[in-house]
């Protein structure tokens, strides 16, 4: 096999637990984000970007719309000869088998994929991270310094710091000391969960690791304070720019409203770093003469009869005439009843609101980001219903927290 | 299924009336729809009807289609046995009208293709009528009437506005034997108007080129069906569904217009199946604050500060604050600039409209930007 000087790793067999029904049944890496992508997109495209062809995307969690998305990797340009997009799910060996028991172990599992391309170095990536970043200078820059280990961090609100894991550097950006999630954080500097290893040395250290019986088998509880302690070369690697974690449902909406600025922070429309995605078949979307658009993002295949302001939506979502639709993400195929009301609702693929529903209305004044609606993949709801701001509705639960209303 | 129908597009196609839109590409490369090429239709109409080998009859500037079809991965006809095959012009034709004869000489060329491909049967077509159907109906059709050739029309009822230019009409009797066929010079509005769409055994087809070709007879369509409508076993098959042949500028305005009708924009883009594509990696359409559209189509890519209205916006399109599009076609990768207003315009692709520019046409008499220019 022809060798490679650097193999990313994508982590992307997370749950996203906290993003409720819209990762019951995929998933986090494959939730739909910014009218066409999903959030994987922008790693993938972040790869294809900076040069890197030969990728491995290790999966767990709910694997199977994930796999079926990433596919042999042809949107990303990762279908190559040698090289490409590897999905690389745990499996049984002679001596039985496990599931991935961390991030590290994850690797370590898949040590004989990484060392088919006998790289010198190795990029480890999180797969449900929003950012444009160029690796190739960062591994520039861990070349440069000859480090063992280059761990990309962001500034963050000194507020918010308490929610990362910091990195506290002297002078040269070498990392001295690591405090996952500080109660009083010394720096802002956040671990972006991007790091270069020269392969070698990490070799080692998850060799070792996957003995403790004791160890999370981590990257950021174990591996990293090991290696701190052993006095490797750590060195940060500042990254300017946007760059977000979605981990709720109140970061994921933040984070598509973010999109509608009138400058926003991260430019979807660079056609030096296009974010690639699949494509859906469909034509430009239509406004119809009763439609009203403001403020949005509107995909391919919309049929828009009502209004929409301040939302973002994904490909072949119709909105009939009168329903109006504020402040919300409406995902794939779903359908907008007419005169229906939307208001900070996350509507999930293929779901129906039928018409004059009252979705997130009875928000009181505080106008606190916890009242977000979210109604999951393929649910129904009747005619006329009320869905109280904050509810989060699946096909299981759909009569609890709905309430037939009148038409006013 | 017909996955024993060849499929070829003839690309010998009048661009006369096209003017300016055609000057550097050929009608089949002309966008169309906001972020179509006008041969993504019959194209993909083939690929869904089951048709996965088509040959592409190519005359002239094809450097735009080339670029569009590549290796034919987005029509699903990347494939390792048949798939989408280009046939360019020989060689020794440096090409001009007066030096190539007609299409048949093109096809004699191309013989060898025709005679390797393994399908009995072969689905001829031009490029510039835009549909959606499925081909599978009128190719039964043609099996159960044991017929020689059939071609595909529309019984167009009289409609304002709506003419064709230079139709094949047909004259097709109770049993649906087309008796006679001529091709007319002017405005047409009604009758059956031929899809330039052919039935027929590959057979048969070599049997025409070969007979025309011995006695200096170079034109598909005039000498090797109508001169022969007798001598042939020749049934028409009506299409029942939305038609618009493009082969002027009024026309060309008037169906991409047309699209702003949900009902023809649902028919034209999914009936029969999708119309597939290159895609470009555009991110959604970007609305900002003092956005005002209405009765418009939008494609990706495009970021818009101002007002349109009934007008298409093809990919990457940026319309500046305060300016105005009324009534127009911008093709992809376009700035209109701050306060500009346009009105009844076709822009072509890569122009720029510079800031407070007026440009106003007329909805019966369009006018064409062209391709690069600067306003």
């Amino acid at each position: 096999m022809r060798s490679k000087e650097c193999v990313a790793m994508i982590l992307a067999g997370g749950q996203g637990s906290r993003l409720g029904v819209l990762t019951n049944t995929l998933a986090k890496p494959a939730v739909p984000f910014g009218g066409k992508y999903r959030l994987i997109d922008f790693t993938l495209s972040n790869c294809h970007n900076s040069g890197f062809d030969t990728v491995g995307v290790l999966t767990q969690y709910q694997p199977l719309e994930l796999h079926t998305y990433i596919g042999i990797g042809s949107p990303w340009d990762l279908d190559r000869n040698t090289g490409g997009v590897y999905i690389l799910p745990p499996f049984v060996q002679a001596r039985g088998g496990e599931w991935y028991k961390g991030t590290a172990n994850a690797i370590y599992q898949n040590a004989a994929f990484i060392d088919q391309y006998s790289p010198e170095y190795v990029l480890m990536l999180s797969g449900d991270h929003i950012y444009k970043m160029d690796y190739s200078l960062m591994l520039k820059a861990h070349k440069a310094t000859q480090a063992d280990a280059t761990i990309a961090v962001i500034e963050v609100p000194w507020k918010e710091a308490s929610r990362f894991g910091i990195m506290n550097t002297d002078a040269e950006g070498r990392i001295r000391e690591f405090d996952e999630k500080p109660k009083e954080p010394k720096n802002n500097l956040a671990s972006m969960g991007v790091y270069i290893f020269t392969w070698k040395v990490l070799k080692a250290y998850l060799e070792s690791d996957n003995k403790e019986a004791a160890s999370d088998h981590d990257f950021g509880k174990n591996v990293i304070p090991a290696m701190l302690q052993a006095g490797e070369k750590m060195m940060a690697y500042s990254f300017d720019g946007y760059w977000k974690d979605v981990g709720t449902i109140e970061s994921l909406w933040e984070a598509n409203m973010d999109l509608l600025s009138d400058n926003p922070e991260l430019d979807l429309y660079d056609s030096d770093w296009r974010i690639f995605s699949v494509n859906p078949t469909s034509p430009p979307h239509l406004v119809a003469p009763s439609g009203k658009v403001r403020r949005s993002l509107i995909s391919v295949g919309c049929l828009i009869f009502g209004e929409v302001e301040n939302s973002v939506l994904f490909a072949g979502v119709t909105i009939g005439p009168g329903a109006v639709v504020k402040d919300s993400v409406i995902m794939p195929e779903a359908h907008i009843g007419a005169g229906a009301y939307l208001e900070k609702a996350i509507v999930g693929p293929l779901a129906v609101i039928e018409e004059g529903c009252q979705i997130g209305c009875d928000r009181g004044s505080a106008g606190t980001n916890a009242d977000i609606v979210v109604v999951g993949e393929q649910v129904t709801i009747p005619a006329d219903t009320v869905v109280s701001s904050g509810a989060m509705v699946d096909r299981l639960n759909v009569s609890l927290h709905t309430a037939k209303g009148g038409r006013s | 299924m017909m996955k024993n129908v060849l499929g070829i597009i003839n690309l010998h196609e009048n661009e006369e009336l096209l003017k300016e839109i055609t000057r550097s590409r050929p009608v089949a490369a002309v966008p169309f729809g906001g972020r179509f090429r006008i041969i993504d239709f019959v194209l993909s109409n083939m690929v869904n009807s089951g048709i996965y080998n088509v040959g592409i009859v190519v005359k002239h500037q094809y450097r735009s289609l080339m670029d569009h079809l590549r290796s034919g991965k987005e029509w699903d006809l990347a494939r390792k046995r048949d798939g989408l095959f280009l046939l360019p012009p020989p060689d020794h034709i440096h090409y001009s009208n007066s030096i190539y004869k007609g299409d048949l000489e093109h096809f004699h060329n191309h013989v060898d293709f025709l005679t390797r491909s393994s399908q009995d049967y072969v689905l001829i077509t031009s490029s510039h009528i835009v549909y959606n159907a499925n081909f599978n109906e009128a190719y039964q059709f043609h099996l159960a009437k044991q017929a020689d050739i059939t071609i595909l029309y529309k019984d167009e009822q009289p409609s304002p506005g709506k003419f064709f230019s230079m139709a094949t009409l047909l004259s097709v009797g109770e049993d649906g034997r087309v008796t006679d066929m001529g091709i007319k010079s002017g405005r047409t509005s009604s009758g059956k108007i031929g899809l330039e769409a052919f039935i027929m055994s590959k057979r048969l087809l070599l049997q025409i080129i070969e007979d025309c070709v011995a006695r200096g007879e170079f034109d598909f369509t005039k000498e090797g069906l109508i001169k022969n409508i007798h001598r042939y076993k020749i049934y028409g098959f009506p299409f029942q569904g939305y038609v618009a042949k493009i082969n002027s500028i009024q026309a060309y305005y008037r169906a991409n217009m047309d699209l702003l009708n949900p009902e023809v924009w649902r028919e034209l883009f999914s009936k029969s199946g999708p119309i597939y594509t290159k895609v470009k990696d555009e991110a959604p359409a970007n609305y900002r604050e003092h956005a005002d559209v209405r009765n418009s189509l939008v494609a990706n890519g495009c970021v818009i500060e101002g007002r349109v209205e009934n007008s298409i916006l093809f990919r990457g399109v940026r319309v500046h604050k305060g300016a105005q599009i009324r009534n127009s076609i911008v093709m992809q990768k376009r700035e209109i600039g701050v306060n500009a207003v346009l009105d009844s315009i076709i822009c072509d692709k890569d122009v720029k409209i510079t800031d407070g520019k007026r440009l106003m046409g007329d909805k019966n008499y369009v006018m064409v930007i062209e391709k690069g220019m600067v306003v």
